[in-house]
């Protein structure tokens, strides 16, 4: 999932989408959300941008209209492993495909001023890095990345970007939601440590609320 | 002192983790069929049961057809991949003794239409669903939030969800509304005033004269569109019209459900509560609300003049280029220039009996203008229809020439066969105009039902007289 062998760098090129609110219906477009399976959503992210003509599961990318003039699609940006974008990326829908599909076609952060609560939850999940920049920063990286492409390398360790191998940018993301992203940790499995705890509170709730559980 | 929210919260917190995030227990879990199936593969891949069976009520909503009639089986749906969907929802609750109002129920409809009429969404619960507008439910008090399939897999294995607590931020409207102003023009215009990610991190608590003066139909219709506004929780405090609304709905024994108004009774802000953001609108300025671009907060008065570029702030100027573009309207000035091809009234916003009464009102006696292709009504649920054929309002609505609809989200999003047709221009009842949303290269503009209904037999946008 991580590129290098410590498995606390990410790097590869930056692709800008000049955008507010990139919401998760334009990440990947309902029809997709057809599919019962959790991996192969890459060739539909960013699909109506992406593609000249209208998608259907199970179409392959080879077979589509390509847009030529979206990033994702022009050499080097298809191969990029980070997107930059303004405000309230990935708002709408709670559809996790969103983040699959990201994570599908290889993106492993997204930069942004600001995100989405619940997409931005999903991505820890599905270790994708969303980083929250503040605007001027996000305005700054948009003007370099207008003239040529960039180069990133994400140190999670550190909680650093390194632009180019030149400049240092900063970050702050939560311990335990980074951990997730360096560890893959399975929320399940922890949670279920707590069975007894649990338990107990929900017998307490029985007694003192049992309308909750009339069906039951 | 304390809020709403917070005490929620207290009630719901079963245990603090290292990690700062809490464990929170969740009393009701709704399931559709398009945010489930992964969930339902994890739970099977580490061999677990659902933890509480009956906390969990299932519906396929998102991409049944909504031309049915009676005897209708998944086996008729024509979309293959759909038809999947829908399939392995029936095989996961039949397999795990999942209680679902399935494509044949007649209580079947949109998870967030069918929870609270059911009686299953009751005041003072946390409730979860893979699905942003699970908000809804905070309409009665609820602790209500869409979730992630990841999460689904949590709460399904583990009753409870992780999560960071929210912070705390009261919306009160004041007031009276003038005429033709529904609950969702002023949910638009809350939106169109705080932007898209304005309620971001927050839990949002409405409140007011004009709160406590509406129903619970309409309630929902603006903790509905709370994520619209960037927030996971909209609620309103339980009120005597909360408690009309369950004592009618509800499943309880008497005995049970007065024990519990006493508990909803007590489940209010405290008067001296500091909330982290505060704001009042007095509604009685607000018009009707259209929008014209592509995104919720893209949004006027109906008779206003659609924003242009040149008059923008530079961070405003490129967005407002791209929705025009995509709008097909660069260089219209109102949204009364604009010639409509379709009318959706229906989803989680506006599908419930009030909003049909409303639209029906419009439309009563009236024929849909020419250039309108389709007008279609879709109930949110088998028991809104069945109220609404009592109340003859399938006649008024089929007699002006729209047609008549089995519930789903139908035209809500472009999953089942109703869609747009690339660059239609629909007048839409629903929640969200993102690109693409109700079909690709679909033009939404969201209203009201009584601005749907009379965009539906004008042509155009608005104002019945
Ligand atoms: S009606 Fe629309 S918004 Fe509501 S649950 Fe269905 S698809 Fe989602």
């Amino acid at each position: 999932m991580i590129s290098n062998s410590e498995g606390l760098i990410i790097d590869g090129i930056l692709a800008q989408i000049d955008r507010d609110n990139i919401d998760t219906d334009q990440i990947i477009p309902t029809e997709y959300l057809k599919s019962i399976k959790k991996f192969g959503f890459e060739d539909y992210l960013f699909d109506g941008w992406r593609y000249e003509d209208d998608g259907k599961l199970g179409v392959k990318k080879e077979e589509r209209t390509i847009n030529k003039n979206f990033i994702l699609n022009n050499k080097p940006y298809d191969e990029s492993k980070i997107i930059l974008a303004r405000e309230n990326f990935g708002c709408g829908s709670s559809r996790e495909h969103a983040v699959w599909a990201l994570r599908d076609f290889g993106i492993k952060a997204v930069i942004a001023c600001s995100f989405g609560d619940i997409f931005y939850n999903n991505c820890f999940k599905n270790g994708v890095l969303p980083i929250k920049l503040s605007k001027d920063i996000i305005q700054s990286l948009f003007e370099k990345a207008s003239k040529s492409f960039i180069e990133i390398s994400i140190d999670l360790h550190k909680k650093e970007i390194s632009i180019n191998d030149l400049e240092k940018i900063s970050f702050e993301v939560e311990k335990h939601l980074l951990d997730r992203i360096i560890f893959g940790l399975d929320d399940v499995d922890i949670t279920l440590q707590y069975k007894k705890e649990i338990s107990n509170f929900e017998n307490k709730r029985i007694q003192n609320r049992p309308w909750i559980f009339v069906n039951d | 002192m304390r809020t709403l929210y917070d005490k929620l919260w207290e009630e719901h917190h079963v245990s603090q983790l290292d990690t700062g995030e809490s464990l929170i227990y969740i009393d009701r879990h709704y399931l559709h069929e398009v945010t489930s199936p992964q969930a339902f593969e994890g739970l099977i891949k580490k061999n677990l049961k659902p933890w509480r069976l009956n906390a969990n009520i299932a519906t396929p909503d998102h991409n049944v057809p909504t031309i049915r009639g009676d005897d209708f089986g998944f086996n008729q749906i024509q979309d293959d991949i759909a038809k999947i969907q829908v399939v392995e929802l029936d095989k996961n609750c039949n397999k795990f003794g999942i209680k679902q109002f399935d494509i044949k129920s007649s209580k079947q409809g949109i998870v967030h239409v069918i929870g609270p009429e059911l009686g299953y969404t009751l005041p003072g619960m946390t409730i979860v669903c893979g699905d942003s507008h699970t908000s809804t439910h905070g309409a009665l008090g609820c602790l209500a939030m869409g979730i992630g399939t990841s999460e689904v897999e949590h709460v399904l294995a583990t009753q409870c969800l992780k999560v960071s607590k929210l912070k705390n931020m009261c919306v009160k409207f004041e007031g009276n509304p003038s005429e033709n102003v529904t609950s969702k023009d002023i949910v638009l215009y809350l939106i169109g005033q705080i932007g898209t990610a304005g309620g971001t991190g927050y839990a949002i608590e409405f409140s007011g004269s004009y709160i406590d003066s509406i129903s619970v139909e309409s309630r929902m219709t603006i903790c509905n569109m709370a994520i619209e506004a960037g927030a996971k929780v909209g609620l309103v405090a339980p009120d005597a019209t909360t408690i009309n609304y369950v004592r009618k709905n509800s499943m309880l024994s008497d005995e049970m459900l007065e024990e519990a108004i006493k508990y909803w009774e007590k489940l209010q802000t405290d008067d001296n509560a500091i909330f982290d953001k505060e704001m009042v609108i007095d509604v009685s300025q607000i018009k009707p609300q259209v929008t014209w671009g592509t995104s919720p907060e893209m949004v006027v008065n109906f008779d206003e003049n659609i924003p242009t570029a040149s008059q923008s702030s530079s961070d405003e100027q490129k967005n407002i280029i791209l929705a025009r573009k995509y709008m097909g309207i660069e260089s219209e000035k109102k949204l009364s220039d604009l010639i409509f091809d379709k009318v959706f009234i229906g989803s989680c916003t506006n599908s419930r009996i009030e909003d049909l009464r409303e639209a029906a009102e419009i439309v009563k006696g009236k024929t849909i203008a020419e250039n309108i292709l389709e007008a279609i009504v879709v109930p949110g649920s088998g028991l809104v229809k069945e109220q609404a054929e009592q109340e003859g309002l399938d006649k008024v609505f089929k007699d002006a020439g729209f047609i008549w609809r089995d519930p789903g989200c139908s035209m809500c999003l472009g999953m089942n066969p109703d869609q747009l047709k690339p660059y239609e221009r629909c007048a839409s009842t629903s929640n969200r105009n993102f690109e693409g949303r109700q079909g690709y290269l679909g033009r939404t503009h969201l209203m009201s039902p009584l601005m749907a209904a009379y965009t539906a037999i004008n042509g155009t946008v608005g104002e019945p007289s």
